[in-house]
């Protein structure tokens, strides 16, 4: 009973955060451009105006695919948010993402095509850091279980501070920005028309923004669980992270997808892998 | 008026077209984008995508080529929708009314909202017009029984 109130209200409030946050981000940006800015509550009006929008869909398969990614995302999140084994919640996050690059496939525009195809590309960059996320989590403390983090006397920061620059270079790809905005971009951005999203119109958008809400409150939950005693530090450690990327946003251009394969294997995997080594060996006494 | 009425007047997103200009409005348009003017303001956004878009901005006239590409243009745009034709060009054909290969303004063509005078039109004019555009907007929308 206490799962199903927190999970409700998981659904409920995540996008409400997720949507404010959107909009802090949308008038710093501005603000980092010399220009005032659009209200904060802007992301809300977009949503509200696309839900009013005529209903266009290319094809009954892309709003399947649309409502799987939603599902999908709200699944995730809400495992993460009742503890769940971290690795069910990699997977299932792939899955909504697979079903996202899906709905792009499901249309015959290019742009939507090429747009899907590096959204694959993006997904073979940021998987293996996930799961080597996760796998950390198991090494320091023995389970998958997002629950477990909660007994731990000392925060996962302590032990796990490479992994976490790896996950700040994930969170530019996943919040899809600069310099790997590569499959679609926010704002007034443009690349590929709109890659991914080109061929989705009025409520179908609205839906795709919602989700891009709930994954954002999911990304800054995975930031928040490197301090959870107490959980403010953990909150203001997503806080810095939440704006850290925004800063890389504003000051760096669009890279290739090759750029964006090479930088995230070879730092970001490389970064799991040498803390990944510390927590064995001091396990194993060495260090 | 409810909220999505309320929302469709914050957040009106651009789609700009080039139809035989001679690319002064279109330099006009873009620099309404920059923080001199900053549109974002307005929850203005350049979208590049008709399907995204809710205001169709068209520079210059509409020749015999370009007659289609408008067309599609704007029945690819979901409902509610407005269109803006900004300079003299779009709203009459300006200096190339009797060139042998226009049809005229843009309204020879598609339905025209707002007409945004001036050769080139300044930024100003254009926000103007945008802001115009809205007004229009509402109007469309006022007279749906049901959002």
């Amino acid at each position: 009973m206490k799962q199903l109130i927190i999970a409700l209200f998981v659904i409920l409030a995540a996008p409400v955060l997720g949507g404010f946050f959107s909009g802090i981000d949308r008038v710093l940006t501005a603000r980092m451009q010399g220009r005032v800015g659009p209200p904060v509550l802007q992301p809300f009006y977009d949503v509200f105006k696309l839900l009013g929008k005529e209903p266009i869909a290319v094809n009954q398969r892309q709003v399947a695919w649309a409502l799987g990614y939603l599902t999908l995302i709200i699944a995730s999140l809400v495992l993460f948010c009742l503890g769940g084994d971290l690795l069910i919640i990699v997977f299932v996050m792939a899955f909504a993402a697979v079903s996202f690059i899906l709905g792009g496939f499901s249309v015959k525009s290019p742009y939507s095509h090429i747009g899907s195809q590096r959204e694959l590309l993006q997904m073979l960059a940021y998987e293996p850091v996930l799961i080597l996320l996760a796998i950390g989590v198991y090494l320091q403390t023995g389970s998958f279980m997002v629950g477990n983090l909660l007994n731990q006397s000392t925060p996962l920061l302590v032990s796990m501070p490479l992994v976490l620059i790896a996950l700040m270079i994930i969170l530019t790809i996943k919040m899809r920005k600069s310099p790997f905005d590569l499959s679609t971009s926010h704002h007034g951005h443009q690349e590929l028309v709109k890659g991914i999203t080109t061929e989705y119109s009025g409520p179908y958008l609205a839906i795709i923004e919602i989700t891009h809400w709930y994954e954002l409150i999911l990304l800054l939950g995975l930031v928040t669980m490197f301090w959870l005693q107490p959980v403010w530090v953990g909150i203001i450690l997503a806080m810095a992270a939440f704006f850290i990327e925004l800063v890389i946003d504003n000051i760096c251009a669009r890279l290739t997808w090759d750029w964006m394969l090479k930088f995230t294997w070879s730092s970001g995997i490389i970064l799991c892998l040498i803390n990944l080594g510390l927590i064995f060996a001091h396990g194993k006494g060495v260090i | 008026m409810g909220i999505i009425n309320k929302s469709r007047l914050k957040s009106p997103w651009l789609l700009h077209y080039d139809g035989s200009s001679c690319n002064g409005c279109d330099i006009e348009i873009l620099a309404c984008l920059t923080p001199v003017y900053d549109v974002e303001r307005f929850g203005i956004i350049n979208t590049g995508n008709p399907k995204h878009a809710d205001i169709l901005l068209i520079t210059g006239g509409v020749n015999h080529r370009a007659a289609r590409v408008v067309q599609n243009l704007y029945e690819q745009m979901p409902e509610p929708k407005v269109v803006v034709a900004v300079g003299a060009c779009a709203c009459t054909g300006g200096i190339f009314h009797d060139c042998y290969n226009m049809l005229g303004g843009i309204d020879k063509v598609i339905p025209v909202d707002v007409y945004v005078p001036g050769c080139a039109a300044r930024p100003e004019a254009i926000i103007d017009g945008v802001v115009e555009a809205l007004k229009v907007l509402a109007k469309k929308t006022s007279k749906e029984v049901a959002v």
